[in-house]
Order: C-alpha cells, then structure tokens, then sequence
C-alpha cells in the first residue's frame, strides 16, 4: 500500500525549498520502489519548521521538519515512511504544543487538505454552510452574522451584520461581493494562507454573502506580491463552477453567483475600500470621500459588500455551526477568534488562531517561544505599519479591539512583529513616514506632505541632538495635523507608530524621558 | 510618435481581445501586456485609450499611479528585497546593503549594463521567516548574506 505523503505547497514553505523537497522524495521512493502519495497540503502555520513533511503512520500524521532537499535520503534510510525517530523527527502533528493550544475555526482546514480538491473540502465540512444558508431567507442569513458578533477582520473591526444588512437593504438591479484580500500590512500572512490553503473556504463565505445580501457577483482583489494566492484562486474558482458551487444555479438553488480574480498593482493604499474600488474600476487607487458609504455606492456605483477575506472565510463556520458557537468564544466586544500572525524577531514565527482576549506576552512567549536572536524584546509592532509600537510593559493587554485601543494600540489584521533590543526606534518612527510618502494616494496634504517633513524632522532630532527638544514638538504638531487633517488611516493613522516610538522610547529620539514628558 | 514594434503591437492587440469587454478591466489589461513583455509600452497608451474609451491621459495616470507598472524594459535579472517591518527584525537593512555591493548598485536601481535590477518590496507575506526576498519571480525566504552571495551567482554563470 502507498504512504501518503504530504509537503506543503504555501508561499512560505516554497519560498524555503519545499518544492525542491517534493522532487526529492520523489526521487528517493522511486528509486527505492516505494510507492507513495504525495499530497501538497497548504502550511500548518508552524512557518519556522517549512518545509514541515508528514507522513500518514497508522492513520495519524506524523511530522518532519525542517526538511532540506540534502535530508531526504536520510530520512527515507531512518524509516520515516513508518514514522521512524530521525533528528527532524516532530512526533505526531497534532500533539504539536503549538498547534494543539489554538482554537481554530477559520483554519481548522489549513494544512490538512489538499487545498483544491472538492472532496477533501466537502469531506471536512465544506460547503456545508453554503448548504444551510440555501434553506434560509436572506434576513435569516444575516441575522446568523449579527448574532455571531463578527467584525471586519482588515483593519476597523466593524460588524459585518450591519454591512450586510445594509446591502440587503439597498434595492439596485445589481449588488456586489468584494474580497479585500490586498493584504499590504507587514507582519500578516493570514489572508495568503487562507487564499492558498483553503480557497474553497473563501469562496463560500462569499457565495453565503452572495445570497444574503440579493448579490451574483463577486470580485477578489488580490495583492500583485501575491501570485501563488492569485493561482490557487483562479483554479479553485474554475473548479467550484464546474462542479456547480458557483455559476448560473449555485446547487440547483435557481440562485446565481459568480466569481472573477483581480491582481492588483503594487499600491499599499488600494487596501482601503474605496481606492480599492477605484482599482477595480480600471482607474488609480485613490481614496474616495464617505459618504456615500460602498454599502449604498459601492463598485460601479452599486450597492456592495466590501469584506476582508478573514471576515469572509469565518462565515462558512458561523452558517454551518450556528453563531453561538462562534461567539462562545472571544471577549468583549470581540467576538471568535483571530488568527494571529507571529512574526518578525520569533524563533517560532507563525499562524496561531486563538480567542480575542489572548495576550500579546502569551503569543509572543508561550507560541513564538521568545526572540530568534535571543536577546530581549524591546518594542512590538501591533497592527501593521499603521499601527502603534509598544514595550514590554504593555504586553499583557488582551488581545481585544477596546481594550487594545485603550492602551493607544490597534489590533489591525492581527499581525504581532516582534523587535529585539538592537532596534532603533526613531529609525522605526523614521520608516513609518517614509512608507506614508510612499504610499500616500496624494489626496490631502497633511498626510502627502506632512509624512516627508515628518521624516526630515526624525532625521534632525538624530543628527542634532540640541535640536532634539524642539524638533520634538514640531513632530508631535505634525503628528496631530496628520491625525485631525487626513481623509483615511493611511494618513491618519502613520502617527500611531511615530508617537507610540515617541512616548516609549524617548531616548533614541535625543530626548530624555522628562523632558520629553514636558515637550 | 514612435510607432511599437510588432512584438509589442501583437501583444497590446492580445491583450484588448481578451479584455475589452470586461467591465473596468484596465488592470487586468496592464497585467496582460506587461506579463507578456516585461514592461507597458510608451507608445501602447493611446490604443489602449481608445480601445477604452479614456484620454491619454487617464491611462497614462493610471499606469504611472502603480508601483507595479512600468514603461521601459526590465534589467535581465531583477532582485527585490523586502524593506517593510517584519524583515527589518530579522535583518534586511544589512542584508540590502550586502546586496548593493555585490551588484554594484543602489536599491531601486538597475546596473549600468542592465544585467541587474535591486527593487524594494514592501512584504511577500513572509514575514515570520524573512529576511524574504523575490529573485527573477521566485520567492526566498530566511535569506542569510552568504546565501544570497550564492543565489546571486548562480544567476551571473547562467
Ligand atoms: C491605508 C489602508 C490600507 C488598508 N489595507 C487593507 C488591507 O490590505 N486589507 C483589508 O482587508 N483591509 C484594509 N484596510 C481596511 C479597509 O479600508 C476596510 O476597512 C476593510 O476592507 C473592510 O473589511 P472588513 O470590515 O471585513 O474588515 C485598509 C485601510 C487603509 C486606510
Ligand atoms: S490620508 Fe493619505 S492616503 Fe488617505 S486619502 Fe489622504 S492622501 Fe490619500
Ligand atoms: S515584512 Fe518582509 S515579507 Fe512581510
């Protein structure tokens, strides 16, 4: 009988070799006339142990990792095609402390199936949401989704209920679904390994917000960085029509739904919604002013349902589990759960989904199992470049919108950077007005112009440390100009790593803590 | 004006068959013709204008809008390395400099015998494991100097 073999086919195994590796196992059995299966799974989201192999041993997976190509003979000589000790031996997957201590609903998935097959998907409780959504009417849908508590998982955490009850509210001969898959936050991988591990998923929390809100259309508009997620999408969605999840008449319902892939082009700005919809229309991503909200005059001035792919591809969960089981977890406001993104300084960078309320010092030490470098960590980034930096002292804030918020931080997307103690903040302060000057749509001037000056005030306080007091207050105007004065958070919200950097670590600005406290 | 090669006229003119039609296709075209060729033609905005119903003009802005686009042909080898936060932890701001000196180059320029190109990116969504980089359309990641050294000579002997 064949062993099945699996070897992760996600960006951030091939970025690591593991199609080198397939190739390699290949190789081996064959000359060694094993015969196996080789099944290329998305990533299990241990990303420092890619690429991470398993092996089905008596109906349990067993893993190895990280394995090179150079390993492989030895692997195939120790036996672990039965699950043999080796020194990249892992044990049994599921044992695996990292992945055993998470709450995953959105990736319960990710990693296990072969991320295009339809039986696999349908195996493992696919498209049984789409299925109960078909029984329900279109308020009842919505209904789930408010009750479920979710929140847009891109940025703003705003229900998604509300949004959809809008939508299904607006009466227009056409209405659409967008997917918000521009993921342009450093630190966050989520909605990659969604799109690449588990496309189906995505495609029926669209298809379920299709038939909630009366919309047959629906766009998925992906970062350019992006082209393994780009082609797993188009395949999946190619499939999911052949097969009839999508198409004309979605499971003989008579109700239609259809799905086009976008690329996008390389603009961090194109992830705010309306320049996003601008993008979409074949013009520049430039943000549009609200209102008209998108849900009322959204993509081609119709009513649309613009979602992150996180809050879509929690949907199917919610339609096929009930709304209480998704909100039996979270705290708060907050409801279910965030897959969170370990990155930056982290020997055990990686995907852990777990209930609102977890703590950053809990990711960060018990998950990430403290700095790669071994040195302390000294600030973390929260949220993306967008969001504030915070020390060490505030690290046991509960991973929760309000309560995060109240300690002058963003939850965002869900992405934790770490940085060790060799980090120079007002470089960091620096880079985040540079990345605004870059990005910047052009729109307003506190944040086109205002991002340059910043940069050039961070630079003096550096270079002229007599300067540093006064500059000091020129950036905290500035800042507070970029704040009250940019149409969206590209500009308004640059401010919260430079002040958060500021406030935290005011010796590397020049600037002693007191005085800084009087500036 | 310049009139475009048949390669590029041919590619342009591919590009419009497929997606004229489509509602707000403009990217998708742009992709299309840049996939094809490496970069848009200059000379390509005003059939792509017209083919669209735009001016000149808002073609033109879109295709200078995005980072991704670009009007003149691509170095023969293009290296991008991620600058965003993420891979600045793990060490890119060094890794960039290496990378300068073996090419004889500044970020977001190209050699002077157009072998080379050195981009910033900012995240490949790599991030736990950076420093990431993209090498001639392939993604890298746990990019360590000696291995970039390698990788970047690899690529002179072919
Ligand atoms: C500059 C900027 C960039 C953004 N980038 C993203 C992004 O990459 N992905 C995303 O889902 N939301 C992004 N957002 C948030 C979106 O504007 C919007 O809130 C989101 O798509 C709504 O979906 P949700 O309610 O499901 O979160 C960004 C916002 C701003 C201001
Ligand atoms: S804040 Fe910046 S990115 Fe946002 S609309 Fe204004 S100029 Fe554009
Ligand atoms: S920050 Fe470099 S890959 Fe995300």
């Amino acid at each position: 009988m064949s062993v099945k073999i699996y070897v992760p086919r996600d960006s951030a195994a091939l970025a690591v070799g593991a199609d080198e590796v397939a190739e390699a196992i290949v190789q081996q059995a064959a000359s060694r006339g094993q015969s196996i299966e080789l099944v290329r799974n998305g990533s299990r989201g241990l990303l420092w142990l890619e690429p991470m192999v398993e092996v089905t041993v008596g109906g349990e997976r067993v893993a190895y990792g990280p394995v090179t190509p150079e390993s492989v003979a030895s692997l195939f000589d120790a036996g672990f095609l039965a699950g043999k000790p080796h020194a990249l031996a892992l044990g049994p997957t599921e044992a695996l402390p990292y992945l055993k201590n998470q709450e995953r609903l959105t990736f319960a998935r990710v990693g296990i199936t072969d991320p295009l097959s339809l039986e696999d998907y349908q195996a493992h409780e696919g498209f049984a949401g789409l299925r109960a959504a078909l029984a329900l009417t279109p308020a009842d849908i919505v209904q789930q989704v408010l009750d479920s508590g979710l929140r847009g998982r891109g940025g703003a955490g705003f229900p998604a209920g509300i949004k959809w009850k809008t939508v299904m509210q607006a009466s227009a001969d056409q209405k659409y679904i967008v997917v918000n898959a521009d993921e342009g936050d450093s630190g966050t991988f989520a909605d990659r390994m969604v799109m690449e591990g588990d496309p189906y998923m995505l495609i029926e929390g669209m298809a379920i917000a299709g038939l909630a809100v009366g919309a047959t259309h629906g766009y998925v508009y992906i970062r350019s960085e992006y082209p393994d997620a780009v082609s797993v999408m188009e395949e999946a969605v190619r499939r999911a029509t052949a097969a009839g999840f999508l198409g004309k008449n979605v499971l003989g319902s008579g109700k239609a739904f259809d799905i086009t892939i976008r690329k996008a082009a390389g603009a961090y700005v194109c992830g705010e919604e309306t320049a996003l919809l601008e993008s979409l229309e074949g013009k520049r991503g430039i943000v549009r002013a609200k209102p008209p909200l998108p849900a009322l005059v959204g993509l081609f001035g119709k009513p649309t349902v613009i979602n992150n792919v996180l809050t879509l591809a929690a949907v199917p969960f919610i339609l096929c589990r009930g709304p209480k089981a998704y909100a039996d977890y979270g705290m708060g406001r907050s409801r279910g759960t965030l897959p969170f993104q370990l990155a930056g300084n982290l020997r055990h960078g990686g995907l852990v989904e777990k209930a609102f309320g977890v703590t950053a010092r809990q990711l960060i030490e018990d998950f990430g199992g403290g700095t790669e470098s071994g040195r302390p960590v000294r600030a973390v980034q929260i949220g993306g470049p967008l969001g504030a930096y915070l020390p060490d002292a505030l690290l046991d804030t509960p991973m929760d919108y309000e309560a995060l918020a109240a300690k002058g931080g963003v939850l965002g997307h869900g992405g934790i950077v770490v940085f060790d103690d060799t980090v120079d903040m007002a470089e960091q302060a620096r880079y985040a007005m540079e990345f605004c000057a870059i990005e910047s749509c052009g729109k307003c001037t506190p944040c086109r112009i205002g991002s340059t000056r910043g940069m050039e005030v961070i630079e003096r306080m550096k270079a002229t440390p007599a300067e540093a007091v006064p500059q000091g207050k020129l950036l905290r105007d500035l800042c507070s100009t970029m704040l009250n004065g940019s149409l969206c958070a590209m500009g308004g919200m640059t401010p919260y790593p430079v002040l958060s950097a500021l406030d935290h670590f005011p010796e590397d600005f020049n600037l002693a803590a007191e005085t800084h406290k009087a500036a | 004006m310049n009139s475009m090669t048949t390669r590029e006229a041919q590619a342009v003119e591919d590009a419009l068959t497929r997606f004229r039609d489509e509602q707000g296709a403009l990217l998708p075209l742009l992709h299309a013709v840049q996939d094809t060729l490496g970069y848009i033609p200059k000379e390509a905005t005003p059939t792509i204008a017209s083919a669209f119903n735009l001016s000149r003009a808002e073609v033109h802005g879109v295709i200078t809008y995005y980072h991704h686009f670009r009007q003149t042909e691509p170095a023969q080898h293009k290296l991008a390395l991620c600058q965003a936060e993420a891979c600045q932890a793990r060490g890119c701001r060094s890794l960039t400099e290496k990378a300068e000196a073996l090419l004889g180059c500044n970020l977001g320029e190209h050699t002077a015998d157009n072998r080379w190109e050195l981009e910033p990116v900012y995240c490949l969504g790599l991030c736990a494991s950076g420093p990431a980089m993209e090498l001639d359309g392939k993604l890298y990641a746990r990019i360590t100097p000696e291995r970039l050294e390698s990788l970047i000579r690899k690529k002179e002997l072919s």
